[in-house]
């Protein structure tokens, strides 16, 4: 195991003095964890000498034993997974449109998409799903569809836009030397190397994607979270803890999955953790020399992970 | 041009809302975020372990579950807070991991030798860190800073949906009293976002221009 340099690897009595540390935090933290649980677990007498149950109680929770609660939760997050997929094929081939009129020569195309995409990455999403909602009336699937597809569209087309801009200024002289056409070069040559580079990224700005979905209460569509609302006005609040925190699990376990296969993803194909890849620019200028020394970069699979 | 003169008291009270939310949680999430990556790096494993398991659950769970969180469940342990201040509460706690993880970065940016050298001085941890390695980090953090700042303006707007008047709400208000000029409503309100945002973003532009010369 290779020690952090921020600090000596412990001797003995530093290492009792941690554990000792450790086991102290963990009690606080456990202590929190249980007045949580034992507040929440407590009946509680209301104003009027009304008595109701603690969250935990069975009357609270028999609601899980019935299939259509479950057929409920399902539908929600399919809704939502319906949403978030096809937004996220929107938001790609819209960062992919971005990147390319930002980084055009002409000035009539590169200026406008500017203000264009600063408009649109300056705006909450919310408002954005409820412009396309208002405006263009596209029912609530397409206003969330495209409300968050133009959103994170114009995100993944910076980060592409950054992607291009690190790239060895050789490669592009190479394919205009072997005399492919400007656009040509960026399609074949620039870009392929620039979404691999943010390919961590990227997929990382969809986990906020999946996550935003849940903005579509707005225009009221079904996903998830609408999905609570709409079952605890439908079962009353008794049952509002318990189906909340079936909820928040649920969206826990999408989002940490997508996160893992994004980790996993950039692990396997992105520039290598706290090593810069070496086509990365580290300063001004600097890339107009890399290009010579490195011959190789960038074509064919990178370097398998030593 | 009567109906955005009409609107505006509404809206520039929703603005002054939108920005009490932005100080206040954005100093809050501040403090958390920067005390939960220091728990991130310290020695202590069971901090760490903390740290991280805070990071990832916040991160994961959508803001407008964690402000149904605040809005319904933190009642029920004992709050009596109004809904603005709970609000206030959501966004901190929503916004800290980002924060905490901007931080955090910004520490593993600073090269090896850095830290290798003030601790082969004979600096400590907390020398190391207070007096060599955050002073470098501090600098390159400010540009993931900002633009964690400017994802936290564009958040408060969900706080709408939980009885907070702001910029979103007013203009939720505005597009149903006007229902003929909808689109100038919704202008105006991204009008006033942007007056937050691409100020910001410029800032976070310069900066991050100047940090580059200088490394």
């Amino acid at each position: 195991m290779s020690a952090s340099v921020l600090y000596d690897s412990p001797g003995p009595k530093t290492r009792r003095r941690s554990r000792v540390a450790s086991a102290v935090s963990l009690i606080l933290i456990a202590a929190l964890v249980y007045w949580v649980v034992t507040v929440l677990a407590a009946p509680r007498v209301a104003a009027n000498g009304q008595e109701t149950p603690g969250m935990f109680d069975s009357s609270r929770i028999d609601i899980l034993g019935n299939p259509l609660v479950w057929q409920n939760f399902l539908n929600g997050v399919l809704a939502t997974l319906a949403m978030a997929g096809v937004a996220a094929v929107l938001a790609i081939l819209i960062g992919i449109f971005f990147s390319f009129v930002r980084t055009a020569r002409s000035a009539w195309i590169r200026v406008p998409s500017v203000i264009v995409l600063e408009f649109v990455r300056g705006m909450p999403v919310l408002l954005m799903i409820f412009f396309v909602f208002l405006v263009f009336s596209t029912g609530a699937y397409w206003a969330g569809v495209l409300g968050l597809g133009l959103y994170n569209g114009a995100i993944i087309g910076e980060a592409l836009r950054a992607g291009i801009l690190s790239l060895p200024r050789g490669q592009r002289e190479a394919g205009l030397a072997v005399g492919l056409s400007p656009v040509r070069t960026r399609m074949s040559i620039e870009f392929p190397q620039a979404f691999r580079q943010m390919l961590p990224i990227i997929l990382a700005q969809l986990v906020v994607l999946l996550k935003d979905t849940s903005l579509a209460y707005v225009v009221g569509y079904d996903e998830l979270s609408r999905t609570i609302k709409n079952m605890q006005s439908f079962l009353g609040n008794r049952y509002l803890f318990t189906i909340f925190a079936v909820g928040l699990i649920i969206y826990l376990l999408m989002n940490l999955a997508l996160s893992w296969v994004a980790r996993w993803v950039a692990r396997r194909s992105g520039p290598k953790l706290g090593k810069a890849l070496p086509n990365t620019p580290k300063q001004l200028g600097e890339e107009g020399t890399r290009a010579i020394t490195l011959p190789k970069q960038g074509y064919g699979p990178p370097d398998p992970p030593h | 041009m009567d109906a955005l003169i009409d609107v505006t008291p509404l809206y520039l009270q929703g603005f002054s809302q939108t920005l009490i939310l932005l100080a206040v949680s954005g100093v809050g999430a501040f403090v958390i975020g920067v005390i939960v990556a220091a728990m991130r790096i310290s020695p202590v494993p069971a901090l760490r372990v903390f740290a991280t398991v805070y990071t990832e659950i916040f991160r994961n769970i959508p803001l407008l579950l964690v402000l149904f969180f605040c809005a319904f469940v933190l009642p029920i342990l004992g709050s009596d807070l109004d809904f603005f201040s709970l609000a206030l509460v959501g966004l901190t706690l929503y916004t800290s991991p980002f924060v905490a993880e901007a931080v955090r970065s910004g520490i593993n940016g600073v090269p090896v030798g850095q830290a290798e050298a003030a601790r082969s001085i004979g600096l400590g941890f907390g020398q190391t860190i207070g007096l060599v390695v955050l002073p470098q980090a501090g600098r390159m953090v400010v540009p993931p800073l900002i633009n964690v700042f400017i994802a936290l303006t564009k958040n408060t707007s969900v706080a709408g949906a939980f009885f907070v008047d702001e910029l979103f709400k007013a203009a939720n208000t505005a597009t149903r009293d006007h229902g003929n000029q909808v689109l100038l409503m919704l202008l105006y309100a991204a009008a006033l976002y942007l007056v937050i945002t691409v100020p910001l973003g410029l800032i976070a532009g310069v900066i991050e221009k100047k940090v580059r010369v200088l490394r």
